[in-house]
């Protein structure tokens, strides 16, 4: 792979346009679950809400905060495919992601989750910038689990 | 400095020439060669700095201060011989007015916990500009969270500049100290460094310069600046790493508690007290990075041995001309244009996150640093959560600026 592909391959045009134009961006009023992450290395900051239905579903999710085409890009693909689903298909999500940015197989995973997931598989060339793409996930995780915020450095 | 004639004297200075010192600058990254324009962070050292340090580590050392056999002294003598070397690039009167420290951020916060916290009652104030790096911030933040001091900011004006006017406001009759970087590491500013100590000084408050960037770039005599304390560090002046100093005046040093505690730095052990060494054994706590120590007063005699004045005038010849070129990019703006300014260049991109453009430029060859800087009250005075920054040394060339705006622009074409 030539050094241009693996930059468009990380820049392709699903994750600039998720980064321009990101879904479920914003508060969330009845949201059961917050969570806060930040990324010292580079200030980055998101918060993600999540209201969480009796039934342990995730019924919606939102996400706020400023950062890098990837690491905003990683959040609102993130938003989109957790809604609906509930908090442990989100935890296997969150594993299957994390396999793929380092460049790892995602074993486990229906199909059609992967493919959506693997727009962000070019990361895995770019080692520096891996945690930008978690940052959303762990912090998610770290709201569903009530915890600390969530810090990726 | 932009007070430096911009024409210089034929061969004064050959950053070509001199570029040949660095075998790491020839070689390549992702297949494209190295633009290296992050010296800020930390600058790469010339073949005489490591030959120096290989030669002495192989040939000549030992312990310092501790053996009597032949090693031992051969070893203190290029130690001390160190601290004479930084004495003079100082201009301090004094060679025990230098201590070596571990870098600039371990030489403030020595001044932090030996001179200031005993100084410090709740409500006195500590002056500090909000340019200055986290090392010349925490430090001071230890003593507001410890101590009750209170942490007094200098704004700088728009275009970056810091005026002595603004710092001596801000002095009152509770202030104990002021801190002030010598050169920005973000903005580039060059610090009216004399007149605010001579203002503060009239009114009876010590000053301690951050001088990491300030120490690269600038001529330094810290009698005629009549300093109180100036910290700075090797790696960004050409040396290496876990290396760096803090001159201090004597009788300032003289009546400081000790900082860390350990072999070298006592007088007289016994199991009921203590005495301690004078200064600045008394702040050399266990061995000292003696290797380098000597590769610092390597760089620095290889810095001396240039024509600094031409150094200078090459490094801002690049400022002016990245600068011009950047500043025709209308999606880019330049955050720190002091009339007074160092080889820093600084730009947040509009649409475009200073992490995704020095990716791609690192894909380039390009090597700049993104993010805030280690200096987030900067970055939060300008409304921006990073920048992108390229810094200039000795050893870069114009045509490595063409390759930077080349790949800035590459950048907009892939995220833009």
């Amino acid at each position: 792979m030539t050094m241009d592909q693996g930059l468009r391959e990380l820049y392709q045009e699903v994750i600039l346009d998720h980064s321009r134009h990101p879904r479920h961006f914003g508060a969330l009023e009845d949201a059961t679950h917050t969570g806060e992450g930040y990324n010292p290395l580079c200030g980055d900051r998101v918060k993600i809400y999540l209201a969480v239905d009796p039934q342990n579903r995730i019924g919606d999710i939102a996400f706020e905060g400023k950062g890098c085409a990837i690491s905003q890009a990683s959040a609102s693909l993130m938003t989109d495919m957790l809604v609906g689903r509930s908090v442990d298909e989100a935890e296997k999500l969150m594993g299957g992601f994390l396999h793929l940015v380092k460049g790892e197989s995602a074993n486990g995973l229906a199909e059609e989750d992967r493919e959506r997931l693997e727009v962000m598989g070019g990361i895995s060339e770019f080692p520096m910038r891996v945690k930008c793409a978690t940052l959303a996930w762990h912090t998610m995780k770290s709201a569903l689990e009530g915890g600390e915020a969530a810090k990726t450095e | 400095m932009t007070a430096q004639p911009k024409l210089r004297p034929l061969a004064a200075f050959d950053p070509l020439v001199a570029r040949k010192d660095f075998e790491i600058l020839s070689r390549r990254v992702y297949g494209k060669p190295l633009a290296y324009l992050d010296s800020a962070a930390s600058a790469q050292k010339p073949r005489p700095v490591l030959d120096t340090m290989y030669d002495f580590a192989s040939g000549e050392y030992a312990n310092v201060h501790r053996g009597v056999h032949y090693l031992s002294a051969t070893a203190t003598e290029r130690y001390e011989a160190a601290r004479e070397t930084v004495r003079s690039f100082l201009n301090a009167a004094h060679a025990d007015e230098i201590v070596f420290t571990k870098g600039g951020t371990e030489a403030i916060n020595l001044v932090s916990y030996s001179y200031l916290a005993p100084r410090i009652q709740p409500g006195d104030e500590i002056v500090l500009s909000v340019m200055e790096h986290h090392s010349n911030i925490v430090p001071w933040h230890f003593l507001r969270e410890r101590q009750g001091a209170v942490l007094r900011w200098v704004d700088v004006n728009d275009d970056g500049s810091l005026d002595a006017e603004a710092v001596d406001a801000a002095v009152g009759p509770k202030t104990k100290l002021v801190a002030i970087a010598h050169m920005s590491n973000v903005l580039g500013t060059i610090s009216p460094l004399k007149e605010i100590v001579a203002r503060a000084h009239a009114k009876g408050v010590p000053v301690l310069a951050d001088g990491c960037q300030g120490a690269v770039h600038l001529p330094v005599d810290v009698r005629d600046l009549d300093i109180d304390f100036y910290a700075f560090t090797g790696h960004k002046l050409y040396g290496p790493t876990g290396i760096g100093a803090l001159y201090g005046k004597r009788a300032w040093l003289k009546s400081m508690r000790p900082f860390n505690g350990g072999g070298e730095m006592i007088r007289e052990v016994t199991r009921d007290a203590i005495s301690y060494a004078d200064p600045p054994a008394r702040f050399e706590a266990g061995t000292p990075p003696i290797v380098e120590a000597v590769g610092l007063a390597a760089a620095i005699d290889y810095v001396s041995a240039l024509d600094r004045a031409a150094v200078a005038a090459h490094e801002n010849d690049l400022l002016d001309y990245a600068t011009e070129q950047v500043k025709e990019l209308n999606w880019v703006r330049v955050i720190g244009e002091a009339k007074d300014k160092g080889s820093i260049l600084s730009f947040e991109t509009e649409g475009m996150h200073a992490h995704d453009v020095a990716t791609i430029l690192d894909r380039e060859g390009v090597a700049v640093r993104a993010g805030h800087h280690c200096a987030q009250p900067l970055m939060e005075r300008f409304g921006v959560a990073s920048t992108t920054r390229a810094s200039f040394a000795l050893y870069n060339t114009r045509d490595e600026v063409d390759v930077f705006v080349a790949a800035l622009k590459k950048a907009r074409s892939i995220l833009g």
